[in-house]
């Protein structure tokens, strides 16, 4: 116990989970590890550690490869799909001011979802400024509101309660969409800011959430089960995630 | 399909995972594997032989920090809904893992994931960050006891704001 008594520091600890200990050596922290029970139980919880890493983890690897991993598909449009990416979208809602990403890289082919979310974008606007007749249907009847549009749409339009964001129903009325109707309903606060929600059939897989800014409004765009979303808003994003987020949880939680 | 090609399809599912528990959304992640995908396919003939893995490693590494510096000024829009939820009975601890991952900061997390869960050496962690090796085992050090502090319970700092 001479030369074994150099003491083992928390490097060579680690070094000795990870096999990197040189072969010499390991017989020293072995000895170190059962004198010294402390030390015996961190490298235990390291150990145990990994495998949580491992568990949680090794079945990601195990999944098969999505489509739009493939060499071949992505040699061939080698940039196409990055900036319909949701962390460019991030990267353009977080950082950008004015223009979203739609305007990078896909001007050339508008995607479907640019143009639903223009759509969406338009009707905004157009029905915000309205001071007398923002909607068909006022929020008052929205019993009559959800089933009427449900009967024209085709989907369950529901109108969501927003009131934990501030925001009150003014109404609805029914647009043309791009493939068939399109509901469309406004929210407004006591202090006057408006947001809509639109929705449309949509024939799009996007289940996370995208986002735009043009001009002086925002929108967040999502798809699910068949059904395009736009939550459209003024220019304070932060308040437009709040209130699309309160929207998305609502859809879920009601089944579409 | 050249040896380079192969070795970097090979890598798909490796880096999936990497990128997983990196970026914690399957979304961003698998933008993360397609952006380094893209890139190592560039660049196929600015590569000059020597590991196709570390390599691979390297750039994705380098596009997360730069996608986190662009979101550091803001605080991050978390993902609503997880499309991945994985089947698994260990699911609740599955997700104390991934709870305890995510109060790391960057450099840690990336060590952490290298060497663990990816079975790089320190120096192959080193070359990937651009450190010198006495960096990356304190980094390991410190992220192992940051986990282990998170998974024992007590209450896991505040996600760090910058």
């Amino acid at each position: 116990m001479t030369d074994r008594t150099i003491p083992v520091t928390e490097d060579e600890l680690h070094a000795y989970v990870d096999r990197e200990l040189p072969a010499e050596r390991s017989g020293d922290v072995e000895a170190w590890l059962a004198a010294h029970p402390e030390d015996a139980e961190r490298v235990q919880s390291w150990r145990a550690m990994a495998e949580a890493l491992h568990e949680r983890y090794d079945s990601v690897a195990n999944e098969p490869v999505p489509q739009r991993l493939e060499l071949e598909r992505l040699e061939r449009q080698p940039r196409r799909f990055i900036y319909g990416s949701i962390a460019a979208a991030l990267i353009a809602f977080v950082a950008g001011g004015g223009v979203g990403w739609f305007a990078r890289g896909e001007a050339a082919a508008p995607s479907q979802m640019q143009s639903f979310t223009e759509d969406a974008l338009d009707a905004h606007r157009l029905y915000v400024v309205e001071v007398r007749h923002p909607v068909e249907v006022p929020g008052s009847e929205r019993t009559h509101l959800q089933q009427w549009l449900t009967k024209r749409c085709g989907w369950d339009v529901r109108a969501p309660e927003l009131a934990s964001t501030g925001l009150k129903l003014v109404g609805g009325r029914l647009l043309p969409g791009p493939n068939g109707p399109a509901s469309f309903l406004m929210y407004e606060s006591s202090s006057g800011e408006r947001f809509t929600i639109y929705t449309a059939k949509a024939a799009m897989k996007a289940a996370q959430m995208r986002t735009t800014t043009f001009d002086k409004d925002s929108a967040m765009f999502w798809a699910d089960r068949g059904v395009g979303y736009v939550v459209s808003g003024g220019n304070d994003r932060e308040r437009l995630a709040q209130v699309a987020r309160a929207v998305y949880e609502q859809v879920e939680k009601n089944g579409g | 399909m050249s040896a380079f090609r192969q070795s970097v399809e090979a890598m798909i599912p490796a880096l999936r995972r990497y990128a997983r528990a990196l970026a914690r959304d399957a979304d961003i992640a698998d933008d993360l594997v397609q952006d380094t995908l893209v890139r190592a396919l560039r660049s196929e003939r600015l590569f000059l032989g020597g590991d196709v893995r570390s390599w691979l490693y390297t750039i994705l590494t380098n596009l997360n920090k730069n996608r986190r510096r662009s979101l550091a000024r803001r605080p991050q829009f978390m993902p609503l809904l997880d499309n991945n939820p994985d089947a698994s009975g260990t699911e609740a601890e599955g997700r104390d893992i991934a709870r305890a991952l995510s109060t790391l900061v960057e450099e840690q997390r990336a060590v952490l994931l290298l060497v663990v869960l990816e079975g790089l050496s320190y120096r192959e962690v080193a070359d990937i960050q651009g450190v010198p090796i006495g960096t990356v085992m304190s980094r390991l050090a410190r992220a192992r006891a940051h986990v282990k502090a998170s998974l024992d319970g007590e209450r896991p700092a505040l996600r760090r704001v910058k």
